[in-house]
């Protein structure tokens, strides 16, 4: 065999344990969820086999799915944008600071040593009826009865924000750590003030950043179900405890097949529009 | 334009002390280099001067005034960075025109001075390009352009030449010199290459560890070195320790190893008093010869050639007179000196210069 053939053949060689993975545990799944969407269960508890857009036409029309689709959304917005807020000053922090850079990411990582199930519970200890804050502010005297401070849409918000800090601080971390510090030494020179630098220089670079963590937050948090049934309340859930009910309560894979695909049709659809203005090398920068 | 004074500037990171008490005038519309190897304090005295570093003693006044307390924003400074820092994200235009919208101009002047400027480093036609699209040599301009176009009081070049290719920088060279004599601004311009600053100063402070070894014209600090360190580093010098057997207003007479009795020109040797002395000796004015030419007005020695370096139009040979090795490099017609061939190398008193001991 030539050289060239044998350099032709390596790129396919490494890729293939990835290909073979993808394709067994992510492409034929998704297959199957595919062709289960369009089968019926009937009121037996059996599956029939065959062609129906029952479950088609009931997850696009029923009111009951689009508004638990858009407080999904709202709530994955909300979400991202806390995100960026908290999340920027702390990774231009790190960016900026000298030497203990490792630390500070090891310390941003941290978390992550943690199961995400135990992250998100640890707040009923703090904000339950009897948790750390409660306590507090009895023993100080400012409350006199335990508030219930649980289980509603703040909290579910407080937890999505816990879980996805991290992904944010990382991704602007990324894109501050690549602008180079003369860029501010030279706007400043020119006579721009700290914060006109800043505004003018060092955001405009970071926003790709921005967006891919951005993104990232806003798919994760979309997708979530563990945090609304952990820390929401009944009206709290969002799409994917939907999906959840449907197929493990329910035992109806059908109707949750449907339901799953329309949630990964609406934010793959976000990920396309992202990779098309963005493209998908900064999202790989930052996970990196 | 205005004159810039370092009045007993000290600057300490922590313990270390990056630039020892120093004090400096750089007169209005001169170009001053401040020249040493890295680490000297060159890089930290323009950043003092930039506002981009505080020092920790003495004071900075630019134009008569101090500006310790003045923010970066509003020194009033054109900063020419190595990396040449242009913003990637805006156009070449538009990163001229940068400083000009801190300043009241109004708007309908700026595309005017922004040209104006693009044409001045010769580069007329790419306003509307990115900085990406531009070589090395042309980001550099662009980056000279947006330093000027405010009309800064002083220019500030950090080793602005040292990021581009050999044969552009001595183009770039040329150029920054002329545009800096069109426009007359103060310019302090940080290298460590001594070809850079002789080439284009008006002044040069050459630094070592923190302590300004000396201050000259390029002629000065290259015929007169005040020190060792900058005999060595302009160029190669042969330094040979001896002493000083007298001294009056015309020379000072020195006796070293080698080539016994030389008379160096006093104001050669303003330094050196009766006593220990060294000589320093450039490897250019060293000359080889065929022994027996004509060596009249020269202190001469028998030696042997030990090494052949050949450049091309010059070369360097390293070559054993006595026991010693000195250095000569001389401009050759035709072949060089093979080695181990004996020759006669000699020099004139009138082009050495002494330190003391």
């Amino acid at each position: 065999m030539s050289v060239e053939a044998r350099e032709a053949r390596q790129p396919w060689i490494l890729l293939a344990p990835a290909i073979s993975a993808v394709t067994l545990l992510l492409l034929v799944p998704l297959i199957f969820i595919v062709v289960y969407s369009f089968w019926l269960r009937t009121a037996t508890g059996a599956d029939q086999v065959g062609f129906y857009l029952d479950n088609w036409q009931e997850a696009l029309t029923d009111r009951f799915y689009r508004d638990i689709l858009f407080s999904t959304l709202r709530i994955a917005a909300i979400t991202t944008v806390v995100c960026a807020l908290m999340g920027y000053p702390a990774a231009y922090f790190i960016a900026r600071s000298r030497g203990n850079k490792v630390i500070l990411l090891l310390l941003l990582m941290l978390p992550f040593w943690i199961s995400y199930i135990i992250r998100t519970m640890s707040w009923i200890n703090i904000l339950g009826v009897s948790g750390a804050l409660n306590t507090l502010l009895m023993s100080v005297g400012i409350i006199g009865e335990p508030i219930n401070m649980l289980y509603n849409e703040t909290t579910v918000i407080l937890g999505l924000v816990h879980f996805l800090l991290p992904f944010m601080v990382l991704n602007v971390f990324v894109s501050l750590d690549g602008i180079d510090t003369n860029l501010e030494d030279a706007a400043n020179s020119l006579g721009a003030t700290k914060w006109q630098s800043f505004i003018q220089v060092t955001l405009p670079l970071s926003l790709p950043g921005l967006a891919a963590g951005g993104l990232l937050c806003f798919v994760l948090g979309a997708g979530t179900y563990i945090t609304p049934l952990v820390l929401g309340g009944p009206r709290d859930a969002m799409f994917a405890n939907l999906v959840f009910e449907a197929i493990i309560t329910q035992l109806n894979w059908p109707l949750g097949s449907a339901l799953s695909l329309m949630l990964l049709v609406v934010l793959g659809a976000l990920v396309m529009i992202y990779n098309r203005y963005l493209g998908m090398a900064q999202l790989m920068k930052g996970l990196g | 334009m205005s004159t810039v004074i370092l009045d007993k500037i000290v600057k300490r990171f922590g313990t270390f002390t990056a630039v020892h008490p120093t004090n400096l005038e750089i007169p209005e519309g001169t170009f001053l280099t401040l020249l040493g190897p890295s680490g000297c304090g060159k890089t930290t005295n323009l950043r003092m001067i930039a506002g981009l570093l505080d020092p920790t003693e003495g004071e900075i006044r630019i134009g008569g005034k101090s500006v310790n307390n003045v923010p970066i924003h509003k020194r009033n400074l054109g900063i020419v960075f190595q990396n040449y820092a242009l913003f990637p994200h805006k156009s070449v235009a538009d990163n001229v025109a940068f400083g000009l919208k801190y300043r009241n101009i109004p708007s309908s002047e700026i595309p005017g001075r922004v040209q104006k400027a693009l044409d001045l480093v010769q580069l007329p036609d790419v306003g509307d390009r990115y900085p990406k699209a531009l070589s090395g040599g042309q980001q550099q301009r662009i980056a000279l352009a947006r330093a000027i176009v405010i009309e800064p009081d002083v220019l500030l070049l950090d080793e602005p030449l040292s990021a581009l290719d050999a044969n552009l920088r001595e183009d770039m060279r040329v150029e920054l010199k002329r545009i800096q004599d069109q426009i007359g601004v103060t310019t302090v311009f940080v290298t460590h290459d001594q070809s850079e600053a002789l080439a284009m100063s008006d002044q040069i402070v050459v630094m070592s560890a923190g302590r300004v070894e000396q201050v000259g014209t390029p002629e000065e600090v290259y015929n007169r070195p005040a020190s060792e360190f900058v005999a060595n580093f302009l160029g190669a010098s042969n330094i040979i320790e001896g002493k000083c057997t007298g001294k009056d207003a015309e020379t000072a007479a020195l006796d070293v190893p080698v080539f016994g009795k030389v008379p160096v020109p006093a104001d050669k040797a303003p330094h050196v008093s009766e006593g220990a002395a060294k000589l320093v000796l450039r490897a250019e004015k060293l000359l080889l010869m065929p022994q027996g030419a004509d060596t009249t007005g020269m202190v001469t020695s028998e030696a042997v050639v030990e090494t052949v370096d050949y450049q091309g139009q010059t070369v360097r040979y390293f070559i054993r007179a006595g026991d010693r090795q000195f250095q000569a490099i001389n401009m050759i017609d035709g072949h060089p000196f093979a080695e181990g061939t004996t020759v006669t190398v000699g020099f004139r008193p009138i082009d050495c210069a002494g330190l003391p001991g």
